[in-house]
């Protein structure tokens, strides 16, 4: 029997799902290989009954969690794709705020009743990674995520091995393809203290890593401390300079 | 006739979360209601103290296919926040980034969540066995919109080679005669696939209602990157006056969200840019708009996705023409954006895959992000989708439950709605 595989989506853009879609024709061969029983973006079917469970976007309302939770008691693995699952996406920025704040600057128009934490729709609403809420079995990390990446961990759960998710910063891949350092032009980039494994494509493209797979799991060991300590800079002031993505960290720091 | 209840929570094959709610009793419909229940990620609120240079890359994220849009549609306010002027080089390569992001979004739309149900399964994955040509042509065309996406922005999916002023990397004169000829290759394949949805076209409801139809416009050619916003009932307008256009309002006994401006809704995307625009498409688009008698206005919201289709022939053409162009002109692959941050206020208007988008940023003098507003070609339709949904439900009363519901599901579909991208929806609530 071919393990059943569902695919979820809460708070998210959906382009990680899209990078399943861009698998081409590959997606033929996973076909082969999985049972895929939901995947409401690009399917009609749907189904309670599922191995594996792959879920996108982050976790904002009770109606969320509740949700999400039900996939958990279902699901035999569970994997978080993306970085709004890993770690909250960029929609985690608006938590520098209050819900409230949030909703009277986007709903301004709104009547009061209509967008208080009564409705459901919108009580409560704070951005948090899947890991927060509930137990986590893999993360295929990214904005977006790297769809060849994302058919090796699925081969790699198919037979039985651990998935292979990098934990050495970009610059490893970057000076692999022999980029200009963007320190060398003034810029400020994540890459010493980024997990790796999106071959570098942000500075390879001229534009500086913004950590969308969060930190290595030991930044201060093995970032590329050469590189920061020729411009005077540590580990702890280039995280505290860009947060697009990794506000998680700071908040649990006490929040910017 | 006795009662119908149809209640679809999370309709499939659309991007984000929306439902559909259908009560009917003796043969009159007592509530027919469009949706939304997707999360709020209040991305308006959340850039304000963000830096200039972060606000393209995290508006990009409001919609994963579509990011190409927003990207443009953001950097396009920031320069016109702070007085940036970008190159002719860079203008025409965006114009080629929106080429890709319409071919890739279009032949998505209508290749995999549209023909579905056209042959009547619940996704793409049956038809490769049944019509495994057909598939591997969409899948082709596909892939290369993808290619073309990712030569010009480096990535599909959230850009990461575009920047305010310009490109931050811009592809070789070798790459861009390469994707020339592979368009040109594909032109085949393109008829091949417009032969075989206009041989099932006529699964395609034949319903009409008159609304207003809103997008970019241009007297030099088909708008998409640059124009005045256009109505067919009232004419042009600036862009900067967009408030005006989108009106934004809440719907006393629901809540939600809508945009209105002549008439009670209208409608964005490619049915309203081919109904404000056809004269200015290429020739093999004219041809392909002609053989499924589209004709201006054409007021059948499901004609959206032929619309799409003649999009895609035309970016394909013009595509070819614009490389043309830049190779004629020769490729500076040096240029680079030099931005130096001011204080200011600029809107963004770009007509993507779904339909006119708008960004509004406000900027303080050190070029941080004090207000922003985005209005989203989907919130825009939303009122449109319910309008439909009132003329349309009636005329279904004595179809079985199933052909209702697919149907009402059909419609939501042709408008291609991108439910994420919305950030501001509020809950729809039930009258019973």
């Amino acid at each position: 029997m071919k393990p059943k595989v569902a695919i979820f989506d809460f708070a998210s853009c959906e382009g990680c799902e899209l990078q399943i879609v861009n698998l081409e024709e590959a997606i033929i061969d996973v076909a082969k290989l999985v049972d895929i029983v939901e995947f409401r973006e690009a399917m009609k079917e749907s189904s309670d009954d599922y191995d594996i469970a792959i879920v996108e976007g982050s976790i904002a309302r009770p109606i969320d969690e509740e949700r999400l939770k039900k996939i958990r008691a279902k699901a035999k693995i569970l994997i978080a794709l993306g970085a709004c699952a890993h770690l909250g996406g960029v929609q985690r920025l608006g938590n520098r705020f209050s819900p409230d704040e949030n909703k009277k600057e986007v709903y301004h128009m709104a009547r009061p009743e209509d967008i208080s934490d009564g409705n459901p729709y919108f009580k409560e609403p704070r951005h948090r990674a899947l890991d927060e809420v509930v137990k986590v079995d893999y993360t295929i990390p990214g904005c977006p995520i790297n769809r060849v990446e994302f058919a090796k961990v699925l081969v790699a759960l198919l037979t039985g091995k651990k998935p292979p998710i990098p934990d050495y910063p970009v610059c490893v891949e970057c000076k692999k393809k022999e980029n200009t350092c963007l320190y060398t032009v003034g810029g400020v980039c994540m890459g010493p203290v980024a997990r790796g494994g999106c071959d570098a494509i942000c500075p390879t493209y001229g534009g500086e890593c913004e950590a969308c797979r969060g930190y290595v799991s030991h930044p201060h060991e093995k970032a590329q401390m050469d590189v920061l300590a020729k411009y005077g800079l540590t580990a702890e002031e280039i995280m505290n300079r860009k947060t697009m993505f990794t506000s998680r960290y700071t908040e649990k720091k006490g929040g910017e | 006739m006795g009662k119908i209840h149809i209640d679809v929570e999370h309709l499939t094959r659309v991007e984000g979360h929306g439902n559909i709610v259908l009560n009917a009793n003796s043969g009159k419909v007592e509530n027919v209601q469009w949706q939304v229940p997707e999360a709020p990620r209040f991305f308006e609120s959340f850039v304000r103290g963000r830096p200039w240079n972060e606000l393209a890359h995290i508006t990009s994220r409001i919609c994963g296919i579509c990011s190409i849009g927003h990207t443009l549609t953001s950097l396009k306010a920031t320069e016109a926040a702070m007085g940036i002027e970008t190159s002719e080089q860079t203008q025409l390569l965006r114009r080629l980034a929106i080429h890709g992001e319409n071919t890739q979004s279009h032949i998505l739309h209508v290749g995999y969540l549209i023909a579905p149900d056209l042959f009547r399964v619940g996704s793409v994955l049956p038809l490769i066995g049944t019509h495994p040509d057909a598939v591997l042509k969409v899948v082709k065309l596909h892939r290369l919109a993808n290619e073309f996406s990712d030569l010009l922005c480096g990535r599909t999916t959230h850009p990461v080679s575009m920047a305010p002023g310009g490109f931050t990397w811009i592809p070789s004169e070798k790459d861009l005669r390469n994707m020339k000829m592979r368009w040109a290759e594909a032109v085949e394949v393109t008829n091949d696939v417009a032969e075989i949805v206009l041989a099932n076209a006529g699964g395609l409801p034949s319903f009409s209602r008159e609304t207003e139809y809103i997008s970019l416009t241009s007297d030099d050619e088909y708008a998409l990157y640059d124009g005045m916003i256009g109505s067919t009932d009232t004419g042009k307008h600036p862009v900067e006056g967009y408030l005006k256009i989108t009106n934004e309002f809440v719907v006393p006994q629901s809540t939600a969200k809508y945009c209105k401006h002549a008439r009670d809704s209208y409608m964005v995307g490619a049915l309203a840019r081919f109904n404000l625009n056809s004269r200015h498409l290429s020739p093999l688009a004219k041809h392909w708009a002609g053989k499924f008698h589209l004709k201006p206005i054409n007021y059948n919201p499901f004609m959206n996705s032929v619309a799409q289709l003649v999009e895609f022939v035309h970016s394909v053409e013009d595509s070819i023409a614009i490389i043309d162009k830049l190779l004629a002109k020769g490729i500076d692959r040096r240029e680079r954006p030099k931005v130096k941050p001011k204080a200011g206020r600029g809107v963004g208007a770009v007509d993507v895959p779904r339909g006119i988008l708008f960004h509004d940023y406000t900027y303080d003098e050190k070029g941080i992000c004090r207000k922003a507003n985005c209005i989203i070609p989907t919130n825009q339709n939303h009122n449109n989708i319910q309008k439909d949904f009132e003329a349309f439900a009636p005329t279904l009363l004595d179809k079985p439950g199933k052909e209702i519901e697919l149907n009402l599901e059909m419609l939501v579909r042709a408008y291609d709605p991108c439910i994420s991208c919305s950030t501001h929806y509020l809950k729809v609530k039930l009258v019973h």
